[in-house]
């Protein structure tokens, strides 16, 4: 029987909601670090010619912002809820590979230390080239401190956490359902996390490539983006947006997927057309794949490529157009109940519209000319993954939270926080389409006053504090919940699907007995399916070597920073002998 | 729970960041073209923006109506369980498909006019992306200079784009959209301008510490004073006159390797730094970032790292007396 309470309960855990559990905090606490980032970047752009901060620190800032609320932020929030929830709603106890899914984790949070351990060695040697790591500034010739070293090293670590997560969720849905759970009736959150892990499995080893290319570069003097020896930068720009456009939908379809899951139940209503929304999510999956150079019309590819890109651009409008309309359609004629998750959900709707159709101006590729690498783009994409991803995962927050830990956050507080992040979030970002349109660059460290946007940057400013102010109150609600909470009780939404058949929160093996599915709303039909009863369940105990072997990957990634060689050797020893005790370890029954 | 309709309405959050819009003049605005090519792009995105301001109106329109208009009333019957209509599905799938043609089909045809050879007889520049400048070259009139361009008026202008060092993005807002600039790529704009007056710009591509300090201005000159530029460049500077202060900056330039990155015409041959032949003449200097007046000059002799951090030009250690004779000497290269 597996431990349930000390310390060495959660280093061994295999429990998947203990795991949604850790995936949870490090992601959130990670969100907290990426938000005091934005935070400064603001306070500094808050007047023309600030000296808040150095050239240097800021330019660490923003990119360490990006790259922590992409990969370690809103991915693994993503993955919290994957972990937690997915499982339960296929009527599963628990993911297909447990251990794989514990690596998954200690991968993921030694990597994110890794990269921000940058920070506090001599020197804050961390990461500075942006988010997007372009070539030819990132090389060693121009980029010769460790700054890159630890972006792209944290980078790889990442991917294989995220890898590893993808196999285990794919196998997981396709062979854990629950009798009855065809794939026509899998919850909308188990599709889109489907759809999620297909696009993780195929888009990062594309940018591990890249990675490995820029890393031989830089330390074995190789000449993948080196022009002056023959290489070209714009083939990073290729591989890292033929990666960083599936990873928009990565981070997006995940927070559709709750959005679908949040609508029907406070509507009660059942999601409106169910098939469209899934086959969209598939089809979204795999038009992301033919867009990867809107991001690059000013590199000057040529009319034609131009032109094909910004057709298929235009054409992923569709299905994303069709779920917003499908989603509207779910409300109406519903009994809508403006719970602090329902506002979150109609957040997400109404502002991943707006950032929508800002997408759809700069699809056009002469239009495009004036905006990308402006505020217009930052004011976009913020519309997308603030406005839609962040939305939506504060909707599955409020949603999932008493399914998670029995008890339900305050709804008083929730509504504050849904208000001062709707509120604050329109007053930073909106100005930026204006920032953007009257010129000012991304990236840029300070402005002068003559570009005539003090006032707009002021007010930009004073909405991301709003937005502190409200994740102040957030993090309140979650303290405060721990006692004070009201006890939820298994279903306390009257939510339709199989993660509110069982306890909140759940026990160890989830269901007593595993359902039996007929209908794709379970929990609404006339006959919910028997969870209770039945013989006593065998959980397996918890192990030491995911963790072990997950320790390895960080020691190696430290020689390649020291080019030491030997150090390399001793990770790969202790990666290895982790998966060889792993492998072996004695199966109890 | 408190109901919807009693909380601050969040488009008053719109009206205010309409309002603080309200100001200017604004000399990188992307909506003030003043080139044929600006003028393409701006038309093309009005259009587009109108269209989405029609989407937006409908689906946020639907959204609150629903929102209000469905709201739970306790005892009421339960709702209708609608799981789908296909024809309400199919018009919202070919209703944006429709929409997307009105904008596809003028996208592509500006893709190509803007895309298109410049007309013979275009004035040719060669722009040089630096860490952080710009440099400028006129080939066909044999014009090299840095950071500020000039064009003459209601002539083709073809620009051809490279970087020496790092990737950069080459933007006047008001001519046109931008290019990159990438080392051992070349990129093209062209377009003709239709106003006489400055207009700013600055790169667009981060490109490592002083991103922010790479600015460029563009002074688009009547013909007659285009031409009256030309004849300036190309005169040579005289040697000033021996016990000038001027003379002193002159020798100072020598003795403390101004020379060995500057090229001053007739005097000395460096490449890696921007052209000072006639550095006096230019309204700006450190990438456009300051006014060139005697006092921005000495400051930036004295210490380019604190006004353009990471700038290549170091600390020279150059002493006050000499800086006075250097600033003399550079504000005399007219």
């Amino acid at each position: 029987m597996s431990e349930t309470r000390g310390l060495k309960s959660w280093l061994t855990t295999t429990d998947h909601k203990r795991i949604g559990l850790l995936y949870f905090w490090t992601a959130f606490g990670f969100f907290l670090i990426g938000g005091l980032e934005a935070l400064v970047i603001r306070a500094q752009l808050a007047r023309p010619d600030n000296h808040l901060v150095t050239a240097q620190t800021y330019n660490q800032l923003f990119t360490m912002h990006g790259t922590t609320m992409v990969f370690l932020a809103l991915m693994p929030l993503g993955a919290a809820f994957f972990n937690f929830i997915v499982p339960l709603q296929i009527g599963a106890r628990d993911v297909v590979f447990p251990r794989l899914n514990a690596f998954s984790y200690w991968v993921f949070l030694l990597g994110g230390l890794f990269m921000n351990a940058s920070w506090f060695l001599p020197g804050h040697p961390a990461p500075d080239g942006g988010w997007f790591g372009y070539a030819t500034l990132t090389e060693r010739q121009f980029s010769p401190g460790p700054n890159i070293d630890f972006w792209l090293l944290g980078l790889q670590i990442l991917g294989v956490a995220s890898l590893a997560a993808g196999f285990n969720f794919i196998v997981t849905i396709l062979n854990l359902r629950a009798p009855g759970m065809k794939m026509m009736r899998l919850p909308v959150f188990t599709w889109m996390t489907l759809v999620t892990s297909f696009l993780i499995i195929t888009a990062f080893p594309v940018i591990t490539v890249a990675l490995v290319f820029l890393m031989f570069d830089r330390v074995f003097h190789t000449h993948f983006y080196i022009p002056s020896a023959g290489g070209d930068p714009i083939l990073w720009q290729h591989l890292f947006w033929v990666f960083g456009h599936p990873e928009v939908y990565i981070l997006i379809l995940p927070a559709m997927g709750i959005v679908s899951e949040v609508l029907p139940t406070f509507s009660r209503k059942p999601l409106f057309g169910y098939t469209v929304i899934v086959y969209s999510g598939v089809l979204i999956g795999f038009m992301g794949w033919g867009v990867w150079s809107h991001h690059m019309f000013s590199v000057g590819l040529g009319p034609i490529a131009d032109s094909v890109f910004a057709l298929t651009t235009m054409l992923i409008a569709i299905p994303t157009g069709v779920k917003i309309f499908n989603w509207i359609a779910t409300l109406w004629g519903g009994h809508i109940r403006l719970t602090t998750a329902m506002c979150f959900a109609l957040g997400f709707i109404a502002l991943f519209t707006i950032g929508g159709l800002s997408g759809i101006t700069h699809a056009s590729p002469p239009a495009d000319l004036q905006q990308t690498d402006t505020y217009y783009v930052v004011a976009h994409f913020h519309y997308v993954l603030f406005g839609g991803t962040i939305m939506g995962l504060f909707a599955g927050m409020y949603y999932w939270w008493p399914k998670m830990t029995g008890r339900l956050l305050s709804e008083p507080l929730g509504i504050l926080h849904f208000w001062l992040t709707f509120i604050g979030m329109n007053l930073t970002f909106f100005p930026m389409h204006l920032i953007g349109l009257l010129g000012m660059p991304r990236r840029i460290y300070t402005y002068s006053t003559d570009l005539g946007v003090d006032r707009m940057n002021l007010w930009s400013s004073i909405g991301a504090f709003m937005i502190g102010l409200g994740m102040v109150v957030f993090v309140y609600n979650l303290w405060r919940t721990r006692r004070h909470g009201a006890v939820a009780g298994p279903n306390p939404w009257n939510g339709a699907t199989l993660e509110w058949a069982t306890s909140s929160p759940p026990p160890p093996h989830n269901f007593d007995v595993i359902p039996t599915v007929h209908s794709r709303m379970p929990l609404w039909g006339s006959h919910p399916p028997a969870t209770a009863g039945g013989e006593p369940v065998h959980v397996p105990p918890g192990s030491w070597w995911p963790l072990v072997a997950a320790a390895g990957l960080p020691i190696m990634a430290l020689a390649a920073l020291m080019h030491t060689v030997w150090i390399v050797f001793v990770g790969a020893a202790i990666l290895l002998f982790g998966i060889y005790r792993w492998a072996y370890e004695p199966f109890e029954v | 729970m408190p109901p919807l309709r009693r909380h601050f309405p969040p488009l008053a959050v719109f009206g205010l960041a309409l309002l603080a819009a309200c100001g200017g003049p604004f000399p990188q605005s992307t909506l003030a073209p003043v080139s044929d090519f600006g003028h393409d792009v701006d038309k093309l995105f009005t259009g587009i923006f109108w269209w989405a301001v029609a989407v937006f109106v409908v689906v946020e329109g639907l959204l609150l109506y629903s929102v209000f208009r469905f709201r739970h009333r306790e005892g009421s019957p339960a709702p209708k369980q609608h799981e789908g209509h296909t024809a309400l599905e199919i018009t919202w799938t070919l209703a944006p498909a429709l929409i997307l043609v009105f904008i596809a089909v003028p996208t592509v045809r500006i893709i190509f006019k803007t895309a298109g050879t410049p007309p013979p007889g275009a004035i040719r520049v060669e722009v040089i992306g630096h860490q952080w400048w710009w440099e400028y070259r006129y080939p066909d009139l044999g014009i090299v200079t840095a950071n500020e361009l000039h064009l003459p008026v209601g002539k083709p202008v073809a620009i051809d784009i490279t970087s020496a060092d790092v990737i950069h993005s080459w933007w006047t807002p008001r001519l046109g959209g931008k290019r990159d600039a990438t080392p051992n790529h070349h990129t093209r704009l062209s377009f003709t301008p239709d106003s006489v007056g400055m207009f700013m710009g600055q790169c667009v591509e981060y490109c490592g510490s002083s991103h922010a300090n790479m600015r460029l201005r563009t002074f688009v000159d009547t013909d007659s004073a285009f031409q009256a530029w030309v004849a300036a460049q190309h005169e040579t500077p005289a040697a000033p006159a021996t016990g000038s202060p001027e003379a002193a900056g002159r020798a100072a330039f020598q003795r403390f390797g101004c020379i060995a990155c500057h090229t001053v015409a007739g005097y000395s041959a460096g490449v890696l730094g921007p052209n000072l032949t006639h550095v006096g003449s230019r309204t700006t200097i450190a990438g456009s970032t300051m006014m060139n007046t005697e006092e921005h000059l000495r400051s930036w002799i004295g210490d380019p790292p604190a006004m353009k951090p990471g700038s290549m030009m170091p600390r020279m250690g150059v002493p006050p007396a000499d800086i006075s004779t250097l600033v003399a000497y550079l504000m005399s290269l007219k």
